[in-house]
């Protein structure tokens, strides 16, 4: 039997690895991808050492003219995972617009153009899924977190709108809706209330199931559902005056 | 467990320059630096409240696995459990198992544990081939017993203060099967364990005893001993799951553990054996090694007051010694469930500050009743230093300086390798 081969795009991320390892686990095949060569390749030795078969290329996501090349140079894979992003410093993009251009770039127009790219490959073929790493931070603007906000809740409408063209052709596209994941990313951040926190294996495990389940958009951990649907639903003038 | 309210970093990578940072910036930030690895040391040898933790969790990866000749390398972060769910199926096992599964490759290192086999193998260092060890100089240094000998020998059970390891390589111990076949037996009184220590030391890889330390009188020094080999024929590989079956969903009442309860389990726990005794009984690996590890948190049945776990070794020919401690442990009445009593061997490790040495070794909790329980300690503690013995850091909260530099007397040649911007709360206790 044919392994069944992922395309893991920011295999570097904490997110991308756990995934990646769960996969592995599964003796799925991986192509990682990600711009640091030099941790990218310790990230393929660590899978390699759990037995998965492992290649990787380097690419710098920021530079979109990489894109079609990459995508290019990847042979016939099953499905494409979407972690990159950055999680960008609120207060110095309020005070800089080249931080929030560069937030936008990374998080949204960047992975808009790879899908776009991965979209016109899978269409004709007619199979495979896309798991796009989006965030709860995309539901609802927020004071304190808007920049990113912005950034994931334009990639979940991206990623609404491809479903909706892909599914017509076979092909899924998975949202997916982290809450807060304890990484390294995330290590500023005081862990309070420690139950809203979950671990990268936890998140990775529910995204996976929901490849597997054809799932549309998912929340991970699964609370996340119910929280965003309060909060999506407090009228503005209450809201606006909230410390979110 | 959660690293505790300490400032913690907590990198991705500690790769090239960059990475070294993590090390060589804390002095602007004007802390010294301590890895924490999964907090499972009892006392406060992996705090640091003075300076930054580094939270180790994120540096998990496995460098290269060599199925055929059993070699492994991989980051510090790597708990013992990821390990052995990576080289159980392949056939291989670690070659020294602490009492949990939950500690990490690094922790490993930093306290040179020992296992069950410690009279037939020796501790967790004698298997360590190399590690790469990076100091707040930026240096990053290849340690092994040909190269920086010295500073292989000092980090090796040096509890953290040496640096980072940043990967390490281990050589594992085949198994044909992930079951054990374990021997078990009664026994009453501190000879008749000597004598079964003696009986089983050629035959079974690994002994340990559960010892009472709740009965008095004739009951006294009672116990249930376990032999164990790996199974020898061909059998299953498979790893224990991750997670746990049972959780200690929260603290449990202070009060809940008593003089009574402890004497009650106790009895209940000799008891249950006596079905088993003199038998061989078969058993998985995680069961025999890590029975603890299926109640998450356990440690909450001690309450929010929590528990001190002291654990000492006597050397050879200090019976009387080791008697004489129980015996004030008993009419304490603060002994716990769950002492564990073992012989070590001679097998000599490369750790200049390593724990484990020839003679009697018993490890048990205390309930934190505070002064109470702090005299008790420190009573134990001069009774173990007369009998020659030491005490054991990676539990320890009490020692003082001067017992430190009784039980470890290579102390001086150790300090000579701290990296000057590391430092714990442990080693600012005992050393200054």
């Amino acid at each position: 039997m044919a392994e069944r081969t992922s395309v893991i795009l920011g295999a570097t991320s904490a997110l991308g690895q756990a995934v990646a390892r769960e996969l592995a686990a599964r003796g799925e095949a991986l192509v990682l991808i990600a711009r640091d060569a030099e941790r990218l390749s310790v990230v393929a030795a660590d899978l390699g050492a759990r037995g998965a078969t492992v290649s990787s290329r380097t690419c710098d996501f920021d530079q979109l003219i990489e894109h079609a090349g990459l995508i290019d140079s990847i042979g016939e894979a099953d499905d494409y995972w979407l972690f990159y992003g950055t999680l960008p410093d609120q207060a110095a993009c309020e005070r800089d617009w080249e931080a929030t251009a560069a937030a936008l770039h990374t998080n949204f127009t960047s992975a808009a153009s790879l899908l776009t790219r991965i979209a016109n490959r899978l269409e004709p073929r007619g199979w495979g899924s896309i798991v796009v790493v989006s965030s709860v931070a995309g539901d609802r603007g927020r004071g304190s977190n808007y920049v990113y906000g912005a950034a994931k809740g334009a990639l979940s409408l991206f990623c609404q709108g491809l479903r909706m063209r892909l599914s017509k052709h076979g092909v899924q596209v998975v949202t997916i809706k982290p809450g807060f994941i304890d990484t390294p990313m995330t290590a500023a951040i005081e862990k309070k209330p420690a139950p809203l926190w979950a671990t990268p294996e936890r998140v990775a495990q529910d995204m996976v199931r929901a490849r597997d389940k054809g799932a549309d958009v998912r929340y991970t951990p699964w609370f996340w559902q119910p929280i965003m649907l309060i909060i999506k639903s407090v009228p503005e003038r209450i809201f606006k005056r909230l410390s979110l | 467990m959660q690293a505790p309210d300490q400032v913690a970093r907590v990198p991705a990578w500690i790769d090239g320059e960059g990475g070294a940072r993590i090390l060589t910036d804390a002095p602007a930030r004007g802390a010294c630096s301590l890895a924490y690895g999964r907090g499972r040391s009892y006392g406060d040898s992996c705090l640091n409240s003075d300076g930054e933790l580094i939270d180790t969790r994120a540096l998990d990866r496995f460098v290269s696995f060599d199925r055929d000749s059993g070699w492994l390398t991989a980051e510090p972060g790597v708990t013992l459990a990821a390990i052995l769910r990576l080289i159980v199926p392949a056939g291989w096992f670690l070659p020294v198992s602490p009492g949990t599964s939950h500690a990490t490759l690094g922790g490993a290192i930093a306290n040179d544990v020992h296992g069950k086999n410690h009279h037939a193998d020796g501790s967790f260092g004698r298997f360590v081939e190399r590690f790469v060890l990076l100091r707040s100089s930026g240096q990053r240094l290849v340690c092994s017993a040909d190269e920086n000998t010295e500073l292989f020998r000092a980090t090796i059970g040096g509890l953290g203060l040496t640096g980072l390891v940043t990967q390490a390589t281990v050589r594992l111990l085949p198994i044909r099967s992930d079951r054990m076949d374990v021997r078990i037996d009664r026994f009453q009184g501190l000879d008749a364990f000597m004598a079964l220590a003696a009986e089983r030391r050629d035959t079974h890889r690994y002994t340990v005893a559960w010892l009472d330390c709740a009965a008095s009188g004739k009951a006294f020094a009672r116990g249930v001993f376990l032999a164990a080999n790996h199974a020898r024929g061909d059998g299953p590989l498979e790893p224990a799951p991750p997670g746990s079956r049972l959780a200690i969903p929260f603290a449990l009442p202070s009060r809940l553990l008593n003089r009574h309860t402890i004497r009650a389990f106790n009895s209940v726990y000799f008891a249950r054996h006596r079905p088993l005794e003199g038998r061989e009984i078969e058993q998985h690996y995680q069961g025999f090694f890590y029975p603890l590890d299926a109640i998450d948190r356990w440690n909450r049945i001690y309450g929010t007051r929590g528990f001190h776990q002291y654990q000492f070794v006597v050397p050879p020919g200090q019976e009387a010694a080791l008697g004489s401690i129980l015996q004030r442990i008993v009419r304490s009445g603060m002994g716990s469930f769950l002492a564990v009593l073992k012989e070590f061997g001679d097998l000599p490790s490369p750790g200049l500050l390593s724990f484990p040495r020839p003679g009697l070794c018993l490890a048990l909790d205390f309930a934190d009743r505070g002064a109470l329980t702090e005299t008790l300690i420190r009573a134990l503690d001069d009774e173990v230093r007369r009998a020659g013995g030491a005490a054991y850091p990676a539990k320890d909260r009490l020692m003082t300086a001067e017992a430190f530099r009784a039980y470890f007397p290579a102390v001086d040649r150790f300090a000579r390798h701290v990296d000057p911007r590391f430092s714990s709360d442990f080693w600012r206790r005992v050393h200054g």
